[in-house]
This record gives C-alpha cells, sequence and structure tokens, in this order.
C-alpha cells in the first residue's frame, strides 16, 4: 500500500467522520456559542483536509487556501461573540 | 522513511480530530466542549500540516505550512478565551456538577466591569474616597 493510498483510504475518512460527528453538535447545539465552536471545529478540520488533499495530489497551491480559512475562522468566532454581547446588551436595556 | 513519517504524522493529526469531534459531541457543557475543541484541534492540524510540509520538502511550501501553524496556535487560544467570556456573560449554564465557579460573585455588574484595570470613573471615584479619609493636618 502506497502513501497516497494509505492517506485517501485510511486518513481521509477519519478526518470526514470526525467532519460529521461534529456536524451533529452543529445541528444539535443548544445554544449558539454552541454552534460557534461547533464551527470552528469545522473550519480547523477543514484545513487539515485541504492539507491532505495537496498531499494526495501533489499541489502545494491548495495550502493557500488552507491559510485564508485558518484566518477566516478566527474573524468568524470573533464576530459572533462581539454579535452576542450586542444582543445581551440590547436586551438589558 | 519518509513516506512512513508522513503516514504517522498524518494518522496521529486525524485521530486527534477525531478526538476533539468525539468530545465535542459527547461532553455534557458548553465549557467542557470548548476546553477539548481548541486544545486538540491545534494540535492536529499541526502534525498533519507538518507531514505536508516533509512531503513537498520544498523551502516556500515549508514557510506556508508554518505560517498557518503560527496562525493557528495564535488566533485559537483567543477566539476561546473570548468565546468563553462571552458564553458566561450571556448566561450560558454550567453543568449541574460541575465543583467550583470561581467568578460567581465577582462581576455582578455585567461585563462592562469586567476589565483589567479599572476605569476612569472607579479610579475618580477612589480618589475621592482617599481624600476624605486622609485626616487633614
Amino acid at each position: 500500500m502506497d502513501l497516497n493510498s494509505y492517506l485517501l483510504f485510511v486518513v481521509m475518512p477519519i478526518l470526514c467522520f470526525s467532519l460529521i460527528l461534529t456536524f451533529i453538535r452543529f445541528m444539535r447545539g443548544p445554544t449558539t456559542a454552541d454552534r460557534v465552536i461547533a464551527l470552528d471545529l469545522i473550519i480547523t478540520t477543514g484545513v487539515g483536509i485541504i492539507a491532505l488533499f495537496s498531499i494526495i495530489y501533489n499541489h502545494p497551491a491548495f495550502l493557500d487556501v488552507a491559510m485564508i480559512l485558518a484566518l477566516i475562522a478566527f474573524l468568524g468566532t470573533i464576530a459572533f461573540s462581539y454579535y452576542l454581547i450586542q444582543e445581551q446588551k440590547k436586551r438589558k436595556k | 522513511m519518509t513516506s512512513l513519517i508522513i503516514a504517522i504524522l498524518a494518522t496521529s493529526g486525524s485521530i486527534f480530530a477525531l478526538i476533539a469531534s468525539i468530545g465535542i459531541v459527547k461532553m455534557p457543557d458548553f465549557y467542557t466542549r470548548l476546553s477539548v475543541t481548541i486544545k486538540a484541534a491545534t494540535l492536529g492540524m499541526g502534525t498533519i500540516l507538518i507531514s505536508s510540509a516533509i512531503f513537498f520538502n520544498d523551502f516556500a511550501v515549508t514557510s506556508k505550512n508554518i505560517a498557518i501553524i503560527f496562525f493557528l496556535i495564535l488566533t485559537a487560544p483567543i477566539a476561546g478565551h473570548i468565546i468563553s467570556r462571552v458564553a458566561y456573560f450571556t448566561g450560558i449554564p454550567l453543568w449541574e456538577r460541575t465543583v467550583i465557579d470561581e467568578m460567581k460573585g465577582k462581576y455582578e455588574g455585567g461585563i462592562e466591569n469586567l476589565q483589567s484595570s479599572e476605569s476612569e470613573e472607579q479610579e475618580k471615584a477612589k480618589e475621592k474616597a482617599g481624600k476624605t479619609n486622609t485626616p487633614k493636618r
């Protein structure tokens, strides 16, 4: 078994299974904050999947997308927390 | 030999991601879910990106990978801290079997009162209090 088929048939299914499990929490999550951290974990796992794809298809250009995603995840979490705290302040008034 | 190292690193990274996702489904509380998410995902993605750096064996790709790892390690704890702070102030309940809540009762006035240094009004109030308390000569 060479490296490409090992990565494609063993490592990639593990990552996809973890993505599905995280998506269950994203759908179920009782509060908005649960959904925010589930989305953060989904994007972080997506960075790993992109890095694996760049190994399998021998294309280092995919890593640019991974870098942008890693930054967008942080921005998304910060924006959602700002939105939550503004909503809380409005409710208090 | 190189492919063996790549396979081991990628497998360990994917197992870390699997552990994080199992934790986020099974943990009983928002705060425990958060703690399991940030650490495991950061470490797992770090090993996968290192394996990609070893595979390409190129300076540009390696520096790109190091930049991604740096961004992840820099931003994940900050995001976790901010979302947990917001979650505490919006009143997301702790697990009923939580042993200790150290923030309880300290910040009753809301999130405006949680600052690293004292606000200007508090400083002014303190100065006034100090002036009135000091005995006149």
